[in-house]
């Protein structure tokens, strides 16, 4: 529905937007890459040589990689776990009638607008410290030793901590996508003689279905990414117990300043995500053109 | 619909309900009181919930002792900057997806989407790299450009969505009314499409006050949000509960009161449409 | 002046052809209407000559000059939309003189031209209100009377009835019809419904699959269908087609007779049947009667003609009104 000049103007009006996501991506990503082929270590400046793949060889021979790989599936599939069951459940259960559900839903929601290093501060110091923290509070107060969560469990308690910050997410998706059910559809169901039970196993379980995999998706691309909570809680330690790929990366390229092993592992990341955004974005052009 | 609910019904979904939603609010609402006790009554043993000297010493220690104000004004200059930048960029661009799609406009979308999958850790070599040979490390202005790029496929994204909805009818005939295209996105889109823009600010506002990876990144001293500045407390002065909650009070109350307005549009802008 | 002409205008929206040539010439000062079934090509045709699409092909001439590559906000031209398309944001003074403003008309001129088109579309009372704040009719008037001010080339209407209730269609549609009285300006009015059509119009211009299938006055249209096409459009309820022995008989493919033109008698006539349905609609009332011989046939009787569902009854066709039509559907002579 256009003609020419409009199209003349729309072409104008979106090349901005195009040309800088173009170079934010092809220009550091060809960097990334093309360092991942390099012996570059910013303490040696100006020694910058071709080693083919001996980047990748190392970084992926290399044990702490392959711990990383196993943290990060581990924080990222222990925290979908977490979040993904634990939101339908509250989902539903916000979605009852209940008296103040508006206010029970603004509490449910608060922790995601909590910045990431203050949420990991809050629970690494006043509710994990093993001295005066809140737990540590309770279990003596039951007679247990107090518990080191970081120190004796320290991905689980990453992971809780995580969980924390995004099961609102989970569940705020999950309920709008509950709230968008067409009541005539249940009503529906329900002169046709189907019980509570099934009505929840067809009606509402296929209708949560599609909003449960835009959650997994996304939450799969966020998790892959975290970054500060391990920072300030542990530092990627004990040993590597809890460095995950982006902090191996970190370590590599930012601490120990070896560019050429750091833009490998990038690259190795870059890889694992697109198979989780190959999947996420069909989910998207499918509702793109509905 | 509405419908008779047995009181004894309701009454036990309330209390369930809210059992969970105060213990998921806990945290924060722990952090709240402790950040008005003395460090002293912050480590008591038993906790103490209500019943202690409330004092703001906490809040003066923070802004004595760091530079706080200065923090938070990076924070604000940084979420705001890189937001209304993006906006400036974003809304011809959704205007033109929108209003004039053609054959190749889903593509471009889906492909401006997809950069935001591309993990940070991806990019953040060249990125380090290229801001310190141009001076940007640590510096707002080199903050405000990345969390621009990083937002800008979902600042699109909701505009477009929020255009979408908007008759096109209209916008012709602005056209037959004799509008150029200035007179149109000025005069009739922009004022039309107020509440998803202003919706699409606060949700990249609070994501960019938010963002964890290259705000302690890029930043050191001179540029660093809050973000960035409450990370400086994972030393040892964390123990200090009070200050570290006075520090995280202030960092999030402000974003938590916006966030709360923005809980439809969070669903939008973060499901890119895909859950309604 | 508000004479517009196509020249082999034609439209493609990629491979689809929806309008595959066609040539027109609307005189300054007449109402046309465009009228055919949904996805005919009426629509796409009023946005070619409005500049909202362009031309795959053709020229458009606007008073004697090439307006092909004019855009839409330099044509002159003024559009009532389907939907109105007032701007929501703005109260209806505003919408009213959007136009002006965008003429960069003197603010004072401005407001006199929007108070008399107010006064006259019985809006005064509304002009602080916004649109939301409407009924249908009066946000019809709002987009009429944003129309009006600019005093445009000539009038574009699309569909501009078909969102208003029953009774508020006609009421706006006799509006119209003394809009144009007043204002002898061109206007072009694209409906789906032969009644506007047959209602409105000095000249009707019947579309079908993007093609012209007739041009005329509506009772041209009413009296001589070109072809089967309009024959069946024009008039309600429709003509009734007859082909086989009872055409052959008038030397003809097809026979086409319209409800009207049909005698009864519950005694004897031309042709014996059933009643089915009988519609009384009041002052008249339609009979679906069953032939014996086959077929179904609609009938206009009197609203007091006496007769219920599977009475006998006879029709009998009036022998000037016949139409006939050849095999391939047009009209013989």
């Amino acid at each position: 529905m256009a003609t020419l000049h409009s199209r003349a103007a729309a072409r104008l009006m979106i090349t901005p937007a195009v040309v800088l996501l173009l170079g934010w991506m092809l220009i550091p990503l060809g960097m990334t890459v093309y360092f991942s082929f390099l012996r570059f270590n910013l303490l040696a400046p100006g020694t910058e040589s071709w080693t083919g793949l001996t980047n990748y060889y190392f970084f992926l021979t290399d044990p702490s990689f392959w711990d990383a790989i196993r943290n990060t599936l581990t924080l990222v599939i222990g925290v979908l776990l977490i979040t993904v069951t634990g939101g339908v459940l509250l989902a539903l259960l916000l979605d009852q009638p209940i008296w103040g559900q508006g206010v029970a839903r603004v509490l449910v929601i608060a922790p995601f607008f909590v910045m990431p290093t203050v949420s990991a501060l809050i629970w690494k110091n006043m509710f994990m410290n093993p001295v005066n923290g809140l737990f540590a509070f309770l279990a003596k107060s039951v007679g247990l030793q107090p518990f080191d969560f970081l120190g004796q469990a320290p991905m689980a308690s990453i992971i809780l901590i995580v969980s924390w910050q995004w099961l609102p997410f989970a569940t705020l998706i999950l309920l709008t996508a509950l709230q968008s059910l067409d009541t005539e559809q249940l009503e529906a169901s329900e002169m046709d003689g189907a019980g509570p039970l099934n009505r929840f196993i067809y009606i509402v379980a296929p209708h949560l279905a599609r909003a449960t995999t835009v959650v997994i998706l996304i939450l799969t691309i966020f998790l892959l990414s975290i970054f500060a909570e391990i920072l300030v809680t542990t530092n990627g330690g004990p040993g590597t117990a809890t460095t995950n790929l982006t902090y191996l990366v970190y370590t590599q390229s930012l601490l120990q300043f070896d560019v050429g092993g750091g833009s490998a592992g990038g690259v190795v990341a870059i890889i694992l995500a697109n198979i989780v955004a190959i999947f996420l974005m069909r989910m998207i052009g499918k509702n793109l053109d509905a | 619909m509405a419908r008779a609910v047995s009181t004894r019904r309701k009454a036990t979904f309330t209390v369930a309900a809210w059992a969970i939603a105060l213990a998921i609010f806990f945290p924060i609402l722990w952090t709240f009181l402790t950040s008005f006790k003395t460090e002293g009554d912050a480590i008591a043993s038993p906790p103490m919930f209500v019943f202690f000297d409330w004092n703001l010493s906490a809040y003066e220690a923070v802004n004595q002792r760091t530079n706080y104000l200065k923090h938070f004004w990076n924070s604000v200059v940084i979420s705001f900057g890189s937001t209304i930048l993006g906006l400036v960029i974003a809304v011809p661009a959704a205007w033109a997806m929108a209003f004039v799609p053609a054959k190749q406009t889903k593509n471009v979308l889906m492909w401006m989407l997809s950069t935001k999958m591309l993990p940070p850790v991806g990019v953040v070599i060249p990125i380090f790299l290229i801001f310190r040979n141009t001076g940007l490390l640590d510096t707002r202005t080199g903050l405000v450009i990345v969390l621009m790029l990083i937002n800008l496929p979902i600042i699109v994204w909701m505009l477009f969505t929020y255009f979408r909805e908007i008759p096109g009818e209209i916008l012709e005939a602005a056209r037959m009314d004799g509008a150029d295209l200035r007179s149109e996105l000025l005069y009739v889109l922009t004022p039309m499409a107020m509440p998803g823009i202003a919706s699409t600010l606060l949700l990249n506002v609070i994501l960019a006050w938010n963002e964890a990876f290259w705000t302690l990144n890029l930043t050191a001293a001179k540029a660093a949000p809050l973000t960035a500045f409450i990370a400086s407390f994972s030393s040892p002065e964390g123990l200090f509960f009070a200050k570290l909650s006075a520090a995280s009070t202030m960092a999030i109350a402000p974003i938590l009161v916006l966030g709360w307005f923005s809980q439809k549009q969070l669903v939008r802008g973060l499901t890119f449409g895909a859950v309604k | 002046m508000g004479a517009i002409s196509l020249q082999q205008v034609n439209k493609a929206f990629g491979e689809t052809v929806v309008i595959p040539s066609i040539d027109l010439e609307v005189t300054d000062g007449e109402f046309v209407v465009f009228v055919g079934p949904s996805g005919c090509g009426k629509s796409t045709l009023l946005r070619l000559i409005a500049g909202l699409e362009d031309v795959s092909g053709g020229t458009i001439k606007i008073d004697g000059s090439d307006a092909t590559l004019t855009p839409p906000s330099k044509r002159g031209l003024s559009m009532v939309f389907q939907s109105y398309a007032l701007y929501p944001h703005m109260s209806v003074r505003r919408n009213i003189a959007f136009p002006l403003k965008m003429a960069g008309l003197d603010k004072d001129e401005a407001m006199r031209r929007v108070d008399a088109a107010a006064a006259s579309l019985n809006l005064t009372d509304y002009l602080d209100r916004r649109p939301g704040q409407l009924s249908g009719g009066q946000r019809q008037r709002v987009a009429i009377g944003r129309a009006i001010v600019r005093e445009p080339t000539a009038f574009l209407f699309d569909e501009p009835l078909s969102n208003l209730d029953a009774a508020l269609r006609v009421n706006m549609r006799l509006e119209i019809s003394e809009l144009h009285q007043q204002l002898k300006t061109t206007m072009i009015y694209v409906t789906h419904d032969q009644v506007e059509a047959m209602t409105l119009a000095d000249k009707i211009v019947v579309l079908n699959a993007g093609r012209i299938e007739q041009v005329g006055s509506p009772l041209e249209l009413y009296r001589e269908p070109a072809n089967l096409f309009v024959a069946g459009f024009i008039g309600s309820p429709r003509m009734n087609f007859v082909s086989a022995a009872a055409a052959e008989s008038h030397g003809a493919h097809t026979v086409g007779i319209r409800p009207e033109h049909l005698d009864l008698s519950t005694t004897a006539g031309e042709w014996q049947g059933k009643v089915g349905v009988a519609e009384h609609l009041g002052s008249d009332t339609f009979l679906h009667v069953h032939l014996d011989g086959g077929g179904t046939i609609t009938a206009r009787a009197d609203g007091e003609f006496p007769v219920s569902h599977g009475s006998a009854i006879w029709l009998t066709p009036q022998a000037d009104k016949f139409h006939r039509f050849d095999a391939d559907g047009n009209r013989l002579p």
